[in-house]
């Protein structure tokens, strides 16, 4: 188990890390060579090494820099400082669960809708599906500029955005998931003389239970990207998009990478607690693995 | 025609075509050309009826343009201004888009055949290609502007990155598609590793190749709209965007926002398109007749 599973990815992680030091020394390294060359010294490889290491403004910062930051702004700030990342990861992650809540209410009512009306089904799934080629997210400063003209800010024209975002993949795997229970069970509820709702609370939704958690999944992974591009445009005020955006501006490069790893912490814990809310589910109600 | 008749037509059409779809919706016709006809028919009477209360909407009950312009106006902008919204296409498109997703799926498929000689790195990198898939990887546009400056190679670099890694992990997981019975044959033929590869296992992972293809279509365009929020030359349709949006000319916006819908239905269904010549034999291409 610790052999086959931990120990391939415990090498790819420590694979990485060493690109991203090379990398570091080597794209930080023309800086030192020039503030060398104006002082009018030489500067060997030896005393270059640490030097690309603890740069104000790397052109990529090492590891230990952006982990130094992501400590310094999360353990020893207080969490209400403006400074501190909790904060700020704290109004990304409001936004995303908002969004994420309304999108997937929304995606399951379209579901139901289009399961139980041939209409809908067929005026609605192609444009469905046709709206997630579009760029969305291109969209994102508009809605949130319109917003502000009518006087709505904050929380909701980013959580709107996560909404778009994370109702696609909720409508298209429910419609999967109340679709799959099989022509026998069908027949049984027929048997016994089961009405529609009935058919569905008994049957089609304990079904469609796998279904829903696997693109609930993708939906928060989605709406936290909303989120976070939805901060761009309203000019850098709070949460993980202002610090992306922040840091841009001024050239703060360790501050971007330690707004990106949190993100990405963000991203990992959100699509873990899902899946881990879904497995103990399936296990409750006795729902064989590897389907869905 | 005033605003109160404008709004009356539309909701009549509206209820109209609702009408008609319920009906049309009812036919179930058996087979034939009618079936296309109708599976195209309701989606468009739909869309139209969409289209025509928006347009009602906004006339009707004088919403301020700023909020939300009726689409004829929306229309009337794309057609003016055609060579602008051309130049940002080629900008955003044609250098940024098309470049990424050339370079990036291509690296994805590469290093999926590499890591799949040795069970060692796969069972390493899958995992971790997982989760970077979900990451919101549209978050290293400024460092990619920073590096490659503000031109369309800072937004190639991060359509690169974004499609990389669902390239990676659908094709590693198309080439154990193959079932067991076909390998063996394989290995009864005394094949070896690159024709086995050749002839099995990368037919059999076309369908996940092509899923990724169509996953990154979409992907691409994100990102190269998402990096040009971070720093551009005046030309673009990100920078288009961002800046009629600062100057509340939000029909140029829809206009752009049409072009790039326009865009990502079009290569999708290019992609698709071939998907359907390349993987004839799957299942999930069969007609529905039986």
């Amino acid at each position: 188990m610790i052999r086959s599973r931990i120990l391939p990815i415990l090498t790819v992680v420590a694979a990485i890390i060493a690109v991203w030091y090379a990398f570091a020394v080597i794209l930080n390294a023309p800086f030192e060579r020039s503030a060398a060359e104006r002082a009018g010294e030489t500067i060997g490889f030896v005393e270059l090494l640490p030097k690309t290491m603890a740069q104000q403004r790397p052109v990529l910062p090492a590891p230990h820099q952006v982990a130094v930051e992501i400590w310094e702004t999360t353990a020893e700030k207080s969490i209400t400082s403006k400074r501190s990342l909790i904060y700020h990861a704290w109004v990304t992650l409001s936004a995303t669960l908002l969004g994420f809540m309304m999108g997937t209410a929304l995606g399951i009512l379209l579901a139901v809708g289009i399961v139980h009306s041939r209409v809908l089904d067929k005026s609605m799934m192609p444009w469905i599906i046709t709206s997630q080629t579009i760029p969305i997210l291109a969209l994102a400063p508009m809605i949130i500029v319109v917003f502000n003209s009518v006087g709505v800010t904050g929380l909701l024209p980013k959580a709107l955005i996560s909404t778009y975002l994370s109702f696609f993949p909720v409508a298209v795997g429910m419609v999967k998931g109340l679709r799959s229970p099989e022509t026998m069970h069908m027949d049984l509820m027929h048997t016994y003389s089961a009405n529609r709702a009935q058919t569905f609370w008994k049957l089609r939704w304990p079904s469609s239970v796998p279904f829903l958690f696997t693109s609930m999944k993708i939906g928060i992974a989605a709406s936290l990207v909303g989120a976070i591009v939805g901060e761009l445009p309203t000019g850098a005020v709070a949460g993980l998009g202002a610090r992306l955006l922040a840091g841009s501006y001024y050239g703060q490069t360790v501050q971007i990478w330690s707004a990106l790893i949190v993100a990405a912490v963000l991203a990992g814990l959100l699509v873990g607690l899902i899946g881990w809310i879904g497995g103990w589910l399936n296990r409750r109600m006795g729902v064989r693995e590897a389907r869905a | 025609m005033t605003n109160t008749t404008i709004l009356i037509a539309a909701i009549v059409f509206w209820l109209a075509a609702w009408f008609a779809n319920t009906r049309l919706a009812a036919l179930r016709p058996e087979r034939g050309p009618m079936v296309t006809v109708i599976n195209l028919a309701i989606p468009v009477l739909f869309g139209a009826a969409i289209l025509a209360l928006w347009e009602g909407i906004t006339r009707g009950f004088g919403v301020p343009t700023v909020i939300l312009p009726p689409p004829s106006m929306i229309w009337e902008r794309i057609t003016n201004s055609v060579p602008t919204l051309w130049a940002d296409f080629q900008q955003t498109y044609l250098k940024g888009v098309v470049s990424g997703y050339l370079i990036g799926c291509s690296l994805g498929f590469l290093v999926a055949v590499l890591v799949d000689r040795s069970p060692f790195w796969k069972a390493g990198v899958m995992p971790i290609g997982n989760l970077v898939s979900a990451l919101p990887i549209v978050g290293i546009a400024p460092i990619m502007v920073m590096w490659f400056g503000f031109d369309w190679q800072s937004k190639a670099a991060v359509v690169v990155v974004m499609t990389f890694f669902p390239m990676l992990v659908n094709t590693v997981a198309g080439l154990n598609a193959a079932g067991h019975m076909e390998r063996d044959l394989m290995h009864t033929y005394a094949s070896t590793r690159t024709q086995s590869l050749l002839k099995l296992r990368l037919p059999a992972a076309m369908p996940f190749i092509f899923n990724a293809l169509k996953i990154n279509s979409t992907l691409a365009l994100i990102g190269a709209i998402v990096a040009e929020f971070f720093g551009t030359p005046i030309v673009g349709m990100g920078f288009r965007i961002s800046a009629e949006v600062g100057r509340l000319n939000v029909d140029m916006v829809w206009a752009t926002i049409f072009v790039a819908a326009l865009a990502g239905s079009l290569s999708y269904g290019a992609i698709a398109l071939i998907e359907r010549s390349v993987t004839f034999w799957h299942p999930s291409m069969r007609s529905e007749r039986p």
